[in-house]
């Protein structure tokens, strides 16, 4: 590959960065909210395809691209609330429930989203932060979702929120100490559950902007995993949502290089480039995790990292 | 008042009442579901039992799909046993079918019967190594196996696709990127004069064997001792990692098994008709049958028999082809939500008893010292 090559291919990857980032920032930040509250929702893979398919249908039907991003919201938390609710019978394992949620938000995405493979909905509009420049390269580059400034404030918002108000303080407590929660007359379920569907309504916009952005249409392999990468993630940010939008941009930027390689022409291989961020997150797991203690900055209660 | 008198059956029957009740349930909701959609419920619920067990076609076909759902089922249910909960399983299966597709390139002249088993080996090794890496993950390293085996599943599926459309592509495959076919020397037939090949025979053999190997065996027990308390088991000196690992390696290797059989006797070439997500459906199989070998082979019917009626409910209704996914998605939330009645049927039923013995002092006779009896 050439200098110029190399450029495009590095400008290509920071817009990818953001671009293919901002559906595992939201989805992030809902698992580390849910995972705060001592619960773990691997369901967010089928939360994130469900609301996918929501938001475009209802941004299909009603014309309006935030009616959609609402209605993909609503949707995450609605699957979301399955799993909170499921949840909070005794005995029942979270982990399994959100293989359950899994299997589930894909199928009824898959079924309800039969009708959706051929119509277009209206787009979630691009910021044009590039436009100063004369390179068509950076323009694209800096063509930014407007969705992620709304991320960005939400990860400043829950990192504050989680220290500074009563909700975070409790949601932290009951994470950290359920026995705790309950010598205090908190509903432990009650907070994780209100944790969960939140956690879901989040990620549910991640959906939206996988589906109204980038790709930008319905298909039923528009996540093959990010909800599931984004879960580990939370892991890899040690439940800080700051660190999380860090993550989400990292993995962004790897999720790029195997579209960003077939657009200045260099197509061998591709599916495993685009493997890549499933093998990025592995070595990070691999690097981050470790047998003898639980991960550090992790909630007590928190079955994963037992 | 707490029972006084241990009794074991109350339990089995709520073992089976249970995942019966949730079922049904799933199947209830499944029918509102289409019912809302426009459709009817009646009739969906008769296609779905006409297209898994209507008639000896549907039979064949609930079989043939039946045979993977056994092993792939096994990929959950034996490492969990161990106390580890491995989703990985459809990318053991799909290693296992390439190995399989490929082997007979790499070694000509393979045939006969050896030449058959040494293909099922290569299958079962490579996807016991995959989901056996999971196993090590989290015995080395404390990374979730749930999470490591679904991503190892991911880059098997890439792996798989990248060999299959690039380096291992047969270049008379056109539209539809295989590898090279099988000889007819090295496929699995049909058992009989019966539509379904002789994987059944292999998935059978693999619950009855797992079966065995866990009640009867002292590694299955130490086995189970691992999945019921790892803590304990390290107490008594078990070597908990050898054994969890194990554990993993063998359910793979079912998985990779499972693979190598449907290239062997359905698709004679590895391609993406492979990825038609067994390896998901035996997760909720290992879930509904409890996570036991022998529970595994009449739920993997069922499903598959859900499976074989997934055609018929798209040609005779209209519904779309992910119905049955649905069904399966109800089934297994409602599977996980049981759970939180276990020990409330079995004790309505012991309280029940002690009530009926209490009404009858009789029953019991009154203790007399010894010597005393006349």
């Amino acid at each position: 590959m050439s200098a110029h090559a190399w450029v495009d291919l590095l400008l290509a990857m920071l817009g990818g960065a953001i671009r293919v980032g901002t559906p595992f920032l939201f989805v992030s930040l809902g698992e580390c909210l849910t995972e705060k509250s001592g619960r773990i929702n691997l369901g967010l893979e089928g939360v994130l395809v469900f609301s996918a398919m929501a938001g475009f249908g209802a941004a299909w039907l009603t014309s309006s691209v935030w009616l959609g991003v609402l209605a993909a919201g609503l949707a995450g938390g609605l699957l979301a609330l399955v799993h909170g609710l499921v949840c909070s019978l005794p005995q029942v394992n979270d982990i399994a429930v959100g293989i359950g949620i899994m299997l589930l938000g894909n199928g009824l995405a898959f079924y309800l989203g039969k009708p959706l493979m051929e119509p277009q909905a209206p787009q979630i509009p691009s910021l044009m932060l590039g436009d100063w420049s004369s390179s068509a390269n950076v323009q694209a580059a800096l063509h930014i979702n407007a969705l992620f400034p709304l991320g960005l404030a939400l990860a400043l918002l829950l990192r504050w929120g989680f220290t500074h108000t009563r909700w975070g303080l409790l949601v932290r407590m009951v994470g950290d100490s359920a026995d705790a929660a309950r010598a205090l007359g908190t509903s432990v379920n009650g907070v994780r559950l209100a944790a969960t569907v939140a956690g879901g309504f989040i990620a549910g916009l991640g959906g939206a902007s996988l589906s109204l952005y980038y790709p930008g249409s319905w298909n039923e392999g528009l996540s093959s995993g990010q909800g599931l990468i984004a879960v580990a993630l939370v892991i890899f940010a040690r439940w800080n949502p700051l660190r999380c939008l860090a993550a989400a941009l990292l993995f962004g930027a790897a999720g790029a290089v195997g579209p960003a390689l077939q657009s200045v022409g260099y197509g061998a291989a591709y599916q495993l480039f685009n493997a890549l961020p499933y093998a990025l997150t592995l070595l990070i797991l691999l690097l981050t995790c470790s047998p003898q203690r639980a991960a550090r900055g992790a909630p007590m209660e928190l079955g994963v990292t037992r | 008042m707490p029972s006084t008198v241990v009794r074991l059956w109350p339990h089995r029957i709520e073992a089976l009442v249970l995942p019966l009740l949730a079922l049904v349930t799933a199947l209830l909701l499944f029918g509102l579901f289409v019912t809302i959609g426009d459709h009817s419920a009646s009739q969906a619920w008769q296609l779905l039992f006409l297209g898994a067990f209507g008639d000896a076609f549907s039979w064949q076909n609930t079989l043939q799909r039946a045979a993977p759902l056994m092993l792939t089922g096994l990929c959950v249910a034996l490492p969990a046993r161990a106390g580890l909960v491995v989703i990985g399983g459809e990318g053991a299966l799909v290693l296992g079918g390439l190995a399989a597709a490929v082997l007979p390139q790499m070694v000509p002249g393979l045939g006969g019967a050896s030449g058959k088993l040494a293909l099922l080996l290569a299958a079962a090794v490579s996807g016991g190594s995959w989901i056996a890496l999971a196993g090590w993950m989290r015995q080395a390293r404390g990374v979730n196996e749930t999470i490591s085996s679904l991503l190892l599943s991911y880059l098997a599926i890439a792996l798989f696709k990248h060999l299959v459309e690039g380096p291992l592509r047969d270049p008379a495959s056109l539209n539809k990127p295989s590898t090279l076919p099988l000889g007819d020397a090295l496929q699995i037939g049909s058992i009989g004069t019966y539509d379904v090949h002789w994987g059944l025979a292999w998935g059978l053999s693999a619950c009855l064997v797992s079966a065995v190997w866990l009640a009867f065996t002292t590694h299955g027990f130490a086995t189970r001792i691992v999945g019921g308390n790892a803590r304990t088991a390290r107490l008594i000196g078990l070597p908990t990692q050898t054994l969890v690992i194990t554990a993993c390696a063998v359910g793979g290797a079912c998985a990779g098994l499972a693979g190598g059989i449907e290239v062997m006797a359905v698709h004679t070439a590895a391609n993406a008709a492979l990825i038609s997500g067994f390896g998901y459906t035996g997760i909720l199989v290992s879930f509904v049958a409890r996570h036991r070998p022998l529970a595994v082979i009449p739920v993997a019917i069922l499903f598959g028999g859900f499976g074989a009626a997934g055609s018929l409910l798209q040609r005779r209704m209209g519904l779309p082809d992910a119905s049955v996914q649905v069904l399966l998605g109800f089934s297994f939330v409602l599977i996980l939500a049981s759970d939180g009645l276990q020990g409330r049927i079995a004790g309505a039923l012991n309280r029940w008893l002690d009530q009926r013995e209490a009404r009858r002092p009789s029953a019991t006779p009154p203790i007399t010292p010894p010597g005393t009896a006349a």
